[in-house]
C-alpha cells in the first residue's frame, strides 16, 4: 500500500480516487474543479470536485435526484441548453478550461462523446448515416474515411456482427439495445477521448445490458469513461472508481473495490448495503 | 373507525357499483363524437357532390385550354384562369413558404425571448386577418404606388395570408421533435444550426409540409385579395406587372352573370379548382413518401422489383 490510501483524513485525497494498486496510475484526462450547478438558483450540485483518469471507468452512484445527471451533463457543456441553468466552476479537459469564456464548446465536445439514458439515434437516418451524422454534417465527405469509421465505430460498440448486412436500413427499425449500441458507435465515430454515458442500460434488458458493460470494459483500453448508473452491480461490474452523491454532494469518491467493500462514509455504507436508495 | 382493509373494500365496491354507468357514458360520447364526424361531413360531401354534378358537364378540352369567349355566348373557356392559378399560387408559395418557414424556426429554436413573444403573438392575430384586409394592403402598397394592377402584388398578398399559417405550423412541428435529437446532434459537436436543420427539421418534416399543404389550398381558394392586386383578365399570362387571370376571381365573375352557359362554366371552374387543390396535395404528399423509400408505396414496389430481379 502507498501513502494515498492511508491518509485518508485528507479530504483532498478523499474527492481524487486513489490508486494504490493500480499499476499505471496514468495522467488525470479531465478534472472538475468546485462544480456548482444551480436551477433556478437552487443548487442541484454542490461544489464538486472529481478527477478522472485517463483509460479509466468511473462510475457516478446515487438515489434519484442526488445530481448524477444533471453533473454528467455538465462536463460536456450541455446545460448551454438548458434555460435558466447556472454552472460555476471549473471543468478542465486536457488543461483547457470548458467553461472558459473564450470557448467555443462545439470544439470540445468533438472530443467528449455521449450517450444518453434513452436511446436517441436520429430517427430520419439510417443506420449508416447515424454514425456518420457527426462527421458528414462537420464536413467529412470522403466515402472510404467514412466507411472505415462506421466499421470500426459498429465494432467497437458490438453492433457491427448484427447489423453489418443492412447498414442503410432506418435506424428506428433496430431494437431498444440496438439502439442504444449504435448511439455509443454514433458516440465514437467523432474519436473522442472521453465518453460520458448516463445510465446507458436502464432501458435495457439483462442480455442487451450485458453486450453494452462488455462494450465498456472493451473501450476502457482507450477512453476515459464517466459512467451514471442506478445499478450498483454494474458500478461494481465495470467500473475503477466510484463516485457516490447524495442531494448533490459527492460523499465518497474512491476505488471501486473499496467504495463497495469498506466505505468510509455512514451515507456510503447504507446506500452500497441498500439500506436506502 | 374502519380499518385500511375495510375502507379498501368499501372502494372497491364503489368501483364496481360505477361500471355500468361508465359503460354508458362511454357509448354516449363514442355515439356523440361520431355524431359530430357525420353531421362535418354532409356539407362538405353535399358540396363536393353539388360542384361536380353541376360542374362535370362543362369540362372538355377547349374549355380546360381555351380563353373565355364573348360573355353570355358560352364559347371558349378558362385557361387563362387555371395558368393565372398555378403562376398566381407558385408565385406566393415561393415568397411566402421560406419566409414562413424561416420564422417558424425562429420561434421554435431561438424564440424564447421577449421579441419571440410577441412576434408569436402578431402572429396569431395575423392569422386570423380577415383576407380582403390584407388585400387592401397590397393594393396600398404595390398596386397604388406602381399605379397598376399586377401580378406581384397578388402574389404579396397571397404570401401575406400563407406565412403566418406556415410559420405558426413550422414552429409546432418543430416543438414535436424531442429535445433528445437536439442533445445527440450538440453533444456530437454539431454547430446549432446543422442540428436544426439537419436533424430537428429533418425529423419534423411530414408535419411541416401539413402546414405547406394547408397555406397552399387556403391561398388557392382566395378571391377578396385578389380582386384588389391581380384584378381579373380573359388573356393569357402576358407579364408579372399586369393583371392576369385566377380560377376563383373567374368563378366569382361567371357566378354573377345572368347567362345559363356562364353560370355552367362558373360550375366547370370550381370543379377545375378542387382537382387543382387535391391534386397537389396528393402529389407533394406521394412525393415526399416515396424520397423516404422505406414507407412510400412506389418506394416499396421498387424495392420489390429490384428483389425480384436479383
Amino acid at each position: 500500500m502507498t501513502a494515498l490510501a492511508t491518509k485518508t483524513s485528507d479530504l483532498e485525497k478523499q474527492f481524487t480516487a486513489d490508486s494504490s494498486t493500480s499499476a499505471d496510475p496514468g495522467k488525470y484526462k479531465m478534472i472538475a474543479e468546485n462544480v456548482t450547478i444551480s436551477y433556478n438558483g437552487i443548487q442541484a450540485v454542490k461544489d464538486i470536485t472529481m478527477k478522472f483518469k485517463e483509460r479509466s471507468v468511473t462510475a457516478l452512484i446515487g438515489p434519484s435526484g442526488c445530481g448524477k445527471t444533471t453533473f454528467l451533463r455538465c462536463l460536456n457543456r450541455m446545460h448551454d441548453m438548458t434555460k435558466n441553468a447556472k454552472v460555476d466552476g471549473k471543468v478542465m479537459i486536457d488543461d483547457i478550461d470548458l467553461y472558459d469564456k473564450s470557448i467555443d464548446p462545439i470544439y470540445h465536445r468533438r472530443k467528449v462523446g455521449m450517450v444518453f439514458q434513452k436511446p436517441n439515434p436520429f430517427p430520419t437516418m439510417s443506420i449508416y448515416d447515424n454514425v456518420t451524422a457527426g462527421l458528414k454534417l462537420n464536413g467529412v465527405r470522403d466515402k472510404k474515411i467514412l466507411d472505415e469509421i462506421v466499421e470500426d465505430s459498429l465494432k467497437m460498440a458490438y453492433l457491427w456482427d448484427e447489423v453489418k448486412n443492412d447498414l442503410k436500413k432506418p435506424a428506428i427499425e433496430l431494437s431498444g439495445g440496438q439502439q442504444q449500441r449504435l448511439c455509443i458507435a454514433r458516440a465514437l465515430a467523432i474519436q473522442p477521448e472521453v465518453l460520458l454515458m448516463d445510465e446507458p442500460a436502464s432501458a435495457l434488458d439483462p442480455i442487451a445490458t450485458q453486450k453494452i458493460e462488455e462494450t465498456i470494459t472493451e473501450l476502457k483500453k482507450e477512453y476515459t469513461i464517466i459512467i451514471v448508473t442506478h445499478n450498483m452491480q454494474q458500478a461494481v461490474r465495470v467500473s475503477d472508481y466510484t463516485g457516490f452523491m447524495y442531494l448533490g454532494d459527492l460523499v465518497e469518491f474512491r476505488e471501486t473495490k473499496k467504495l463497495f467493500t469498506d466505505p468510509k462514509n455512514e451515507l456510503t455504507a447504507k446506500y452500497v448495503q441498500g439500506q436506502f436508495g | 373507525m374502519s380499518s385500511i382493509s375495510e375502507r379498501r373494500q368499501d372502494y372497491r365496491n364503489l368501483f364496481k357499483h360505477n361500471v355500468e354507468k361508465r359503460l354508458l357514458v362511454d357509448k354516449i360520447v363514442r355515439l356523440a363524437v361520431f355524431a359530430c364526424v357525420i353531421i362535418a361531413i354532409i356539407p362538405l360531401g353535399s358540396i363536393l357532390v353539388e360542384v361536380f354534378k353541376n360542374g362535370i358537364g362543362a369540362l372538355s378540352y377547349e374549355f380546360l385550354t381555351e380563353p373565355p369567349g364573348a360573355i353570355g355566348s358560352g364559347a371558349g373557356g378558362i385557361g387563362p384562369a387555371i395558368q393565372g392559378t398555378f403562376i398566381i399560387v407558385g408565385l406566393g408559395s415561393l415568397i411566402g413558404v421560406p419566409i414562413g418557414i424561416m420564422s417558424g424556426i425562429y420561434l421554435s429554436e431561438y424564440g424564447e425571448n421577449r421579441l419571440a413573444k410577441s412576434i408569436r403573438f402578431f402572429n396569431d392575430v395575423f392569422m386570423g386577418f380577415p383576407s380582403i384586409v390584407l388585400g387592401i394592403f397590397a393594393f396600398l402598397m404595390i398596386v397604388l404606388i406602381l399605379d397598376h394592377f399586377s401580378v406581384w402584388a397578388g402574389a404579396f398578398a397571397l404570401s401575406l395570408i400563407m406565412f403566418p399559417i406556415v410559420a405558426r405550423t413550422t414552429e409546432e412541428s418543430l416543438k414535436m421533435v424531442p429535445v433528445t435529437y437536439r442533445e445527440a446532434g450538440t453533444a456530437l459537436g454539431l454547430k446549432k444550426w446543422v442540428v436544426t436543420l439537419r436533424i430537428v427539421v429533418s425529423a419534423a418534416k411530414n408535419g411541416m409540409i401539413t402546414g405547406i399543404l394547408l397555406s397552399v389550398s387556403r391561398i388557392s381558394g382566395e378571391t377578396a385579395p385578389l380582386i384588389m392586386t391581380i384584378l381579373g383578365s380573359s388573356q393569357f399570362f402576358s407579364g408579372l406587372d399586369v393583371p392576369m387571370d385566377a380560377l376563383p376571381l373567374r368563378i366569382w365573375r361567371l357566378s354573377l352573370l345572368p347567362y345559363d352557359s356562364a353560370q355552367l362554366h362558373g360550375w366547370g371552374a370550381a370543379v377545375v379548382l378542387i382537382m387543382i387543390i387535391i391534386g397537389i396535395n396528393l402529389a407533394v404528399r406521394i412525393f415526399f413518401a416515396n424520397r423516404s423509400k422505406k414507407s412510400g408505396i412506389l418506394g416499396q414496389l421498387i424495392k420489390k422489383g429490384v428483389a425480384a430481379k436479383n
